[in-house]
């Protein structure tokens, strides 16, 4: 049964050692060209872009996931489940359903501009989809909940007399805040981070359908390979190097968290 | 006076949260009952877009292809899974750490290299696009998932009981299919369930192994998407929330009546 899965991923890693044929096929020699090839300024920049989109997905779900979180873990426990159902239930639905819901409010004839038009505010239409920020914005709604539940699950664990103790012991709240609770939902905040940074850099149908064609991150970098380019070796070559990327992020994250539960938090 | 304010705060900026969530759905499902072809203005209520939907051939082939995949798929991987699960629970046995591990691979690596790399295998194995290869994909990828919450149901699965079956004379056959799987059978139907809107939701890898004639429900709602956008997609889109959603929260019902 893990055949099932470890079989193509190992098949990928050979591929990505061949040479493309002339008909898009793969034939030998073997050759690392495939991973040279890659750092060229303009994928190791589709790289770079990537990794930057993903980190600001993550950055602003944490920054508008965390206080939610606080919120939910801290109202009475009689609403908390309800509360924690309502962040799911948009997260059962299909992610491209909900790409597309954005689609509707911001092309240009979309909801936004036409209610703006005509309540007058603006007189032609904002270009509010096919850039990066609207890329940002699907990625931000998909991968909210993935980042919304860990940190409830991390908060809603902290035992309060801690805070009680530190703001007893003189520290204000921004002090206990830094230096009790963010270190103690840490856990919480490494996972969610996990979460939503790793899929980001993978989503290639958000960039294709809301950022136009102007962003190609690595998802659609390796699809076009792929399907369009018909170039396999390096297709799996960029595949193993998102992989690869991957891996380190979720064995760092192994890693520190293994760290943390030893020693003494700082 | 401080504590109200701030829980007001607190009640504020849960609502836009809220807001931000469900703001584009809701606009989704209620276009999809506007007359105009715009998703813009409001003109009148109507369910044309539903009955066009149902005259759309493509659409019917896709949702009929979605459904065939989902469920043999849910079938398979319910059953593969359980086993799995199972075995797990009971027996050790070395490497047992590392199929361990293994398992939620698929959970943890990105879905476009699991869809890529399974387009790879296909095209080498010579096995055309199509149901099979789509099928096979998505016992793949629901398996993980059906482990997980199974065992979560095993976790507090009295072991004597199954012991006591046995020295009554059941065989472990029959000790399997009379005691283990009616206690843990909540948590499979979950499983089952989870895997069927995974199955149903899935686009990434789909994306990769579907073949030309076997689109399913949400590759021909994203062929449309990069067309244009129609009040027919959002009335196909709202009817997958319905049906996912159903089904999602009976799921949900049942893994929670075991606490």
């Amino acid at each position: 049964m893990v055949a099932l899965f470890l079989l193509p991923l190992l098949l990928i890693l050979g591929v990505s050692f061949f040479s493309r044929s002339t008909f898009g096929g793969i034939e030998m020699p073997l050759t690392l060209e495939n991973y040279v090839r890659f750092i060229d300024p303009l994928y190791i920049k589709i790289l770079w872009i990537s990794c930057v989109l993903a980190f600001f997905t993550t950055a602003i779900c944490l920054v508008l996931g965390y206080p939610f979180a606080y919120i939910i873990a801290r109202s009475p426990a009689s609403y908390r489940n309800i509360l924690l159902l309502l962040i799911i239930v948009p997260f059962w639905t299909n992610s491209l359903i909900r790409t597309y819901a954005w689609i509707v409010l911001l092309r240009t004839e979309g909801v936004i501009n036409t209610l703006l038009q005509q309540m007058g505010i603006i007189s032609q239409p904002l270009s509010l989809l096919y850039n990066e920020t609207a890329v940002l914005i699907g990625l931000v709604y998909t991968m909210l909940p993935f980042m919304i539940l860990p940190l409830y699950a991390s908060i809603e664990k902290l035992d309060r007399s801690l805070l009680e103790a530190s703001s007893d012991l003189g520290a204000k709240p921004l002090q206990t805040f830094w230096k009790v609770t963010l270190p103690l939902t840490a856990p919480g905040i490494m996972a969610g981070s996990l979460l939503v940074f790793i899929p980001s850099l993978g989503l290639f149908f958000i960039p294709d359908l809301m950022g136009g064609s102007k962003t190609v991150l690595i998802g659609n970098l390796i699809k076009n390979q792929f399907l369009t380019a018909r170039d396999w070796p390096f297709g799996s070559a960029s595949s193993i190097i998102l992989m690869a990327l991957t891996l380190l992020f979720i064995t760092a994250y192994i890693l520190i968290s293994k760290d943390k539960s030893g020693k003494e938090l700082m | 006076m401080r504590h109200s304010l701030g829980s007001k705060l607190s009640v504020f900026y849960a609502s836009l949260i809220y807001l931000f969530l469900y703001m584009p759905i809701a606009i989704l499902i209620l276009y999809s009952f506007n007359q105009s072809k715009l998703n813009a203005v409001w003109t009148g209520f109507t369910f044309d877009w539903y009955f066009k939907l149902m005259q759309n051939s493509d659409v019917l082939e896709a949702m009929k292809t979605s459904l065939i995949v989902a469920l043999i798929s849910t079938i398979a991987a319910t059953m593969i899974g359980t086993l799995a699960a199972v075995g797990m629970y009971r027996y050790h046995f070395r490497g047992k750490t590392a199929l361990d591990a293994m398992l939620y691979l698929p959970i943890v690596i990105p879905e476009i290299v699991m869809g890529i790399s399974m387009l790879a295998l296909f095209a080498q194995l010579k096995v055309p696009l199509g149901y099979m290869t789509l099928i096979a994909a998505h016992i793949t990828f629901s398996v993980p998932f059906v482990v997980v919450v199974v065992r979560a149901r095993l976790a507090g699965f009295d072991k004597s009981i199954e012991e006591a079956a046995m020295d009554l004379g059941a065989t472990p056959w029959q000790t399997f299919v009379k005691v283990t799987i009616p206690v843990i059978a909540p948590g499979i139907l979950a499983a089952a369930m989870l895997a069927f809107t995974l199955s149903l939701d899935d686009v990434i890898i789909s994306f990769f192994v579907a073949g030309p004639a076997s689109a399913t429900l949400p590759l021909k709602i994203f062929s449309m998407v990069k067309f244009g956008v129609t009040p027919e997609i959002n009335a196909l889109s709202t009817l997958m929330l319905v049906v996912t959603l159903v089904i999602v929260i009976f799921a949900e019902r049942l893994r929670m009546r075991k606490q």
